[in-house]
């Protein structure tokens, strides 16, 4: 399953993305993971929250533009060699990574998690299941 | 079945109106020879008498006036009528920086409504109409024009004027106002606003809209008609000849018919002050054949347009002029290039972007910048920074083919351009010259 990634527009900007973080922190929003990409003028924050529609829904009434996209979240052991284990299996798969980021597991400190966007989600994630891979579910993000 | 406020005018053969005028413009010219003292002593430095005046072919005879001669003749300059006769005075919104002080009398206020009127039953309007006019009242023509028009119809009229939005949109629902009057930048913003609240195109009560004293583009036009569920009609006039007004659109929608038993329009070459021939493009300048307190003979609007006589399906036998492509205030040069910020709209309307953008112009190492900002919308949006890039691209790309000179776009956050309530503000020209 994959889970939904909220991503916002931005304009790069001094006090930008503090004002979606203050939004974000005056409705309660709990964030497992951030990453940002950025050009010379805009941006685009990509998260995952504890409740990815409430997020979106605080964001689209604060005049923010949200959509959900959507992504893999695999959880690798923190060891050395972890990620590379996964992302051999994606090549393996023949599965090609448009971005992916990572956050430490909250209260799970042998786990690192690792977000991948890829074209097509339910083929790769196939793909990788063939391979004994299973993608993390929202709910499980949610109660990290 | 189109309708008409006054048919015997608005339908009239060419020969009774061609009539009409030449008795008009004889009368005219006599009355600002006899009491605009500044006009005569153009008139006689081109050694020109009301005697040479025989009918509307010598028209071309006579001098021009121009926002410089209002601003010369500033305030009473040109005024036809002693100041007990005037009852009004209505002034330019100085989006220009230029205030223009107009005078009327009863009967000027009196065609100035008729004009509107017309406009309000072109656009399908009856006494059985809620029209709420929303555009600024006071020193501006657009509310006290449409408002006068409107009680002229016998349409229930909503005197909203502009501005407090979230009220408007409550008497368009609760009051069910079936035309809204405003500017074309107000109605965008008002159907962004009750898109937001909830209100498709078949909620809204709206069914016409009269929409001016702003240039716009089709594209904006069908825009607005399919968000508020309405037709959407131009109507376009000047505060030195009355008002909105001057000339309107009809159902047929090409074109805005000049009401010419009021205003003789003449399209003219902007560089030589030659008279060109009918369906060339050139600045239009208007001669007002039967207003009394400030009868301004051809006066150059700045506009560029062109004049068509094609008959015209409604039934009208006015002369018809082209949306014009803007005045020529609005009109920036850069580079050496005439852009005229219509032009940028269309192009950002075409690739699926709002009509909420700004212009900055400025220039660095001697050289003129044209940024075009753009509200980033959510349906243009996605995750992928290389597609918005894409996207970009074809905005630069469609803006280089329009204009003929190369612009940089940048993408800004939803709301962050400023909405306006009356004229929008497009153009930050920050070039110090």
């Amino acid at each position: 399953m994959s889970i939904k990634q909220i991503s916002v527009f931005l304009e790069n900007k001094p006090g930008k993305l503090s004002e979606m973080t203050a939004l974000l922190a005056e409705n309660n929003i709990d964030l497992r993971a951030l990453s940002l990409a950025e050009t010379k003028d805009f941006g685009i924050a990509r998260m995952i929250a504890d409740d990815a529609f409430e997020a979106a829904n605080v964001l689209k009434n604060g005049d923010f533009i949200a959509n959900f996209s959507p992504v893999l979240a695999y959880a690798v052991p923190d060891e050395p060699g972890g990620l590379n284990k996964l992302l051999c299996a994606f090549n393996e798969a023949g599965v090609n990574i448009e971005y992916m980021y990572s956050f430490l597991g909250g209260n799970d400190s042998s786990h690192a998690y690792m977000i991948f966007r890829v074209a097509d989600t339910s083929a790769a994630e196939a793909a990788l299941a063939a391979k004994g891979l299973r993608a993390v579910s929202q709910e499980e993000i949610a109660n990290i | 079945m189109e309708r008409y406020f006054q048919p015997e005018i608005e339908c009239a053969s060419r020969e009774e109106m061609i009539k009409l005028q030449n008795e008009r413009l004889l009368k005219q010219v006599q009355h600002v020879w006899d009491n605009v003292p500044y006009y005569r002593k153009k008139m006689e430095a081109k050694g020109v008498s009301p005697d040479d005046i025989k009918s509307i072919d010598d028209l071309y005879k006579l001098p021009f006036l121009s926002k410089d001669d209002l601003r010369e003749a500033y305030p009473y300059g040109l005024m036809g009528k002693p100041l007990k006769e005037c009852v009004r005075i209505q002034s330019t919104s100085g989006t220009t920086g230029k205030r223009v002080v107009a005078f009327y009398t009863h009967k000027d206020i009196d065609i100035w409504e008729e004009c509107c009127a017309r406009a309000i039953v072109a656009a399908g309007g009856t006494d059985e109409d809620v029209c709420q006019v929303s555009y600024g009242y006071g020193l501006f023509t657009g509310g006290p024009g449409l408002n006068g028009g409107s009680h002229k119809v016998g349409c229930l009229t909503i005197p909203t004027s502009s501005g407090n939005t979230d009220r408007q949109i409550m008497f368009i629902m609760d009051l069910k106002s079936t035309i809204l009057c405003c500017t074309p930048s107000y109605a965008a913003y008002l159907g962004e606003r009750m898109k937001e609240l909830g209100y498709g195109p078949d909620d809204i009560p709206l069914k016409a809209g009269i929409f001016g004293a702003e240039a716009w583009s089709e594209e904006m036009r069908r825009d607005i008609e399919k968000t508020l569920g309405i037709r959407a009609f131009d109507i376009y006039g000047l505060t030195e000849l009355s008002g909105p007004g001057v000339s309107f659109e009809c159902s047929d929608q090409k074109g805005m018919h000049i009401n010419e038993d009021h205003f003789i329009a003449e399209i003219i070459d902007p560089e030589t002050g030659e008279v060109l021939p009918e369906g060339t493009q050139g600045e239009l300048v208007f001669t007002s054949i039967d207003k009394e307190a400030f009868p301004l003979l051809r006066y150059r609007t700045r506009d560029i347009c062109t004049l068509t006589r094609e008959k015209c399906p409604c039934g009208r036998t006015h002369v018809r002029m082209t949306k014009p492509k803007g005045r020529s205030d609005d009109m920036l040069i850069i580079r050496g290039v005439n852009v005229f910020p219509s032009q940028i709209e269309t192009v950002l309307l075409n690739n699926g972007y709002a009509a909420n953008y700004q212009i900055i112009v400025d220039r660095v190492n001697n050289t003129d910048t044209l940024d075009v900002q753009v509200e980033m919308t959510p349906e243009m949006f996605t995750d992928n920074v290389g597609e918005i890039q894409a996207r970009q691209k074809v905005l630069v790309d469609g803006l280089k083919s329009m204009l003929g000179l190369k612009a940089s776009v940048t993408l800004v956050a939803p709301k962050s351009i400023v909405r306006s309530e009356g004229k929008a503000v497009r153009v930050i020209d920050k070039r110090k010259i």
